[in-house]
């Protein structure tokens, strides 16, 4: 399944929330503020090990939006909004943690 | 595939309703359709045809008209959520004219139905995404 997070881990619990729950199938996308949590000097921590699994994707236009192309973590893939289309096809109806 | 959005949030406050337009432009692109998008609550502002956005800055409600999203009768698959849109005064001409209001602001790309819309759309399309806040 698809988890998509669209908060900074400073603003809300979302991105904690998805990851209490979720299953060894699932993977996360980051977009709009969520991609802050895909900064190397903020909550990646949290991320690491299902980074390290290829399991987390960041949208790239967001990533690039606010400045953090450069301060990424580990293992975090880059995808555009056909790979987030791609995501969507491939792993079924997504879970928005809005 | 037949992929449905519902939208939650109005367009200018929040990315949702531009993420949501860019990834159904992707998705177009692909090949894919788009079965329907339905914008509740207060992503019902995105269907206005009173915005007058500056003309350096992009609009919105025209991109998402021009996406031109349609059943095959040829009817809009861009649906406003009712009780969301009277409450925001967003009146199509025949809701003006049940409530006696003058005037209407529903740009004709978009139309008004029920959230039997969303379940339908969850129900017939083989994805759902929602972007909100």
């Amino acid at each position: 399944m698809l988890h998509t997070v669209n908060k900074s881990s400073f603003e809300r619990n979302s991105l904690q929330s998805c990851l209490d729950i979720i299953d060894e199938k699932s993977v996360i996308l980051l977009l709009e503020d969520g991609v802050i949590c895909a900064a190397d000097n903020t909550k990646s921590s949290m991320l690491a090990q299902l980074a390290a699994d290829g399991k987390v994707f960041a949208l790239k236009g967001d990533v690039e939006a606010r400045g953090i192309s450069a301060k990424l973590a580990e293992n975090i893939q880059l995808v555009d909004y056909s790979g987030f289309v791609d995501l969507v096809v491939e792993h079924g109806t997504a879970v928005s943690w809005l | 595939m037949k992929i449905a959005i519902q939208i939650n949030e109005g367009p200018y406050q929040h990315q949702a309703s531009d993420s949501a337009y860019q990834f159904a432009k992707a998705a177009i692109a692909k090949g894919h359709e788009i079965f329907r998008v339905f914008f509740y609550h207060d992503g019902v502002n995105n269907a206005s045809a009173f915005t007058v956005p500056p003309q350096d800055d992009r609009n919105v409600i025209n991109q998402w008209a021009e996406l031109g999203i349609k059943n095959a009768d040829g009817e809009p698959e861009l649906v406003i959520c009712i009780a969301a849109a009277l409450r925001r005064g967003m009146l199509d001409e025949s809701e003006a004219g049940k409530n006696g209001i003058t005037g209407n602001n529903i740009n004709p790309a978009f139309r008004i139905s029920g959230l039997g819309q969303l379940i339908e759309a969850g129900i017939q399309a083989e994805r759902l995404v929602v972007f909100g806040d």
